[in-house]
């Protein structure tokens, strides 16, 4: 049995809103290289509508992680070592808070210049840096572009779970399963936005129905994690609280939540999924799609608040 | 490197005066929480924190039915502090190294380099550390790093009135610490014990302590629940790994059907562009 005497960091709020947005970000990242470089040619639509997501989402980040910290200007401590005598870069490859900082940074290199090679194949973009970015990445060289940087988004997505675990809290550290469900849980809500997402480019719902698909693996996925969350904790002895009053319940939400993908909810999609119905149609299906949204976007908000949650109170 | 420095915190003879966190606050200019009246025991500190350094705990052991005088054990008083472990779980994590070994083998918290992440805060398996609102930074015992520097010793062991602080050389403290534990034993004591003497509590604490009962009465973790936070980092990995393996092979099944493509579309043609069926 697990006993903990710890006191709790106070990660808050800005700390939710990175987990949710981060994980967002790095799932989004991570489907559109595998539209890209595994779908059919008109999957393309949808994997750049998913390049072009995942920088804005991934923006506000290092912003509410800064704000977080109790010395904002201090930010930069986690990249360089300020110890008199060190010098050099910080970097721990046991603590995940340090690794995380240095993938944040590199994910938001990546992240960009897929955001800027999309702007110009959409010719939004036409500056010369632009262009021979877009022009870099158009062969070989961008396929293992987009590839590291959706490990990357991969490991972003999924750090933070690892970085709970890495401690001595309650909850927390009982399991060894968090970093494998923030990243299921951001793999099924990036795949949900892009299915909404995805309607407002021409020839983008071609690839709704799949997304639905892949909603669904993912949402399979994250019950499974649930599960080995739970049983870790009850075999750590820390079940009942990690249960107990509300959590229980919110708990229960976010399982709630990932009902409407299993059973397919997405699937109308699948009716308006051809090149040849009008635009207006596939605008009306799309708006079919957007409770399904908002349910499985809240059950990813919803698990991490749980989780950061309950730990702490 | 000096030589290696250590308290031993002996509980047996404490008193619960609280002189110690009288003269750590003195010295070390720390305001103190405002006054509480928790009213679980005669202690209204409460724990350590940003604020107090040194904790003495009251805890209360007095027996329902008072059948006996209690043999000095109705109260068990507890002056706690940062432990100075071997094998520390605030250093591990902190991510700015802000957290430094000094040339005493003590743990120390560099207060320009902190930024105040709270990391560290999450990992110390004793509670030891506070985040202090006032310079946005975390702060805990500094072993009066000042005071070693200048060949004191620290604050809350000058003052101890019945020496239940300790303070010198590592190994000498041990010496003592084993002669008082014998002694203990020889007259029947034997609830006594050392907690972090040795290297079974993160690899040992340079602040150890004679105890009169087991570490949780305390709440000090015992030998099985002392892990460091870095247990976690291969299984959790691990746990990443699989779970991106299954995402990716489900994003390549769903991206590969062709079965349901060819399905899908026959559905398409079936209700016409309208969309409904
Ligand atoms: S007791 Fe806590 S704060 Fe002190 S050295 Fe050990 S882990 Fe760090
Ligand atoms: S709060 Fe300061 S000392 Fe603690 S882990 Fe963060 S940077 Fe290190």
């Amino acid at each position: 049995m697990a006993e903990h005497f710890v006191a709790s960091p106070h990660w808050e709020w800005y700390i939710l809103g990175y987990f949710f947005l981060g994980g967002l970000s790095g799932g989004m990242y991570t489907l559109a290289t595998m539209l890209r470089l595994w779908g059919s040619p008109r999957d393309e639509a949808a994997a750049r509508t998913a390049f072009l997501a995942a920088f804005p989402l991934l923006l506000l980040c290092p912003i509410l992680l800064t704000i977080d910290l109790g010395r904002p200007l201090r930010f930069w401590h986690m990249l360089i070592d300020t110890t008199p005598g060190h010098g050099g870069l910080a970097f721990k490859y046991w603590s995940p808070m340090s690794v995380g900082s240095w993938a944040l940074l590199l994910y938001g290199a990546f992240a960009l210049v897929s955001f800027i090679e999309v702007r110009t194949l959409d010719g939004r973009m036409r500056a010369p840096l632009a262009r021979a970015i877009a022009h870099a990445l158009a062969g070989g060289a961008g396929r293992v572009v987009i590839g590291v940087g959706a490990l990357l988004g991969l490991y972003v997505a999924s750090y933070t779970g690892v970085l709970l675990s890495v401690s001595n809290q309650p909850i927390w550290s009982d399991t060894w399963a968090l970093g494998g469900l923030f990243l299921a849980s951001g793999l099924s809500g990036s795949a949900a936005l892009l299915a909404w997402l995805a309607r407002y480019r021409p020839e983008g719902e071609a690839t709704e129905w799949r997304l639905a698909q892949m909603e669904r693996y993912f949402a399979i996925l994250e019950l499974l994690l649930i599960a080995l969350v739970l049983a870790n904790l009850a075999g750590a002895g820390t079940l009942t609280r990690a249960l107990a009053k509300p959590w229980g319940v919110l708990w229960a939400l976010v399982v709630a939540s990932l009902v409407p993908p299993l059973v397919g909810m997405g699937g109308p999609a699948i009716q308006v999924a051809s090149g040849t119905g009008s635009a207006a149609v596939a605008r009306a299906a799309g708006a079919s799609r957007t409770p399904m949204l908002a349910s499985v976007l809240l059950g990813v908000l919803l698990m991490r608040f749980v989780v950061i949650f309950s730990a702490q109170f | 490197m000096a030589e290696a420095v250590g308290f031993f915190t002996d509980t047996s003879v404490c008193i619960g005066c609280k002189a110690c966190e009288v003269a750590c606050k003195e010295w070390n200019q720390l305001k103190g929480n405002k006054p509480a009246f928790l009213a679980d025991s005669f202690d209204n500190t409460g724990k350590l924190d940003e604020e107090n350094w040194r904790h003495v705990a009251f805890i209360d052991k007095v027996p329902d039915a008072p059948t006996t005088t209690g043999n000095g054990a109705a109260w068990l008083m507890f002056s706690d502090v940062c432990k100075h472990c071997k094998h520390a779980s605030c250093m591990e994590v902190c991510p700015t190294n802000a957290i430094i070994r000094t040339e005493f083998d003590t743990v120390f918290i560099q207060q320009d380099v902190c930024n105040g992440c709270r990391d560290c805060i999450a990992a110390c398996p004793f509670g030891v550390i506070g985040f202090s609102e006032q310079t946005a930074t975390v702060h805990k015992c500094t072993f009066c790093y000042d005071r070693l520097q200048s060949g004191l010793m620290p604050a809350c062991a000058k003052v101890c009135p019945t020496q239940a602080i300790q303070f010198g050389p590592l190994s000498e403290l041990q010496k003592k610490a084993d002669a008082r534990l014998a002694t203990l034993q020889a007259q029947g004591t034997t609830q006594a014990r050392l907690y972090g003497r040795d290297d079974k509590v993160y690899g040992g604490l340079n602040a150890f302590f004679l105890l009169m009962d087991k570490p949780e009465a305390y709440g000090l973790p015992n030998e099985a629940n002392a892990v460091l936070p870095r247990r976690n980092n291969r299984t959790g990995y691990l746990g990443v790994l699989m779970t991106a393996a299954l995402g990716v092979l489900a994003g390549l099944v769903a991206l590969r059907d062709r079965g349901g493509t060819r399905r899908a579309e026959e559905a398409l043609r079936r209700c016409g562009p309208t969309g409904r069926m």
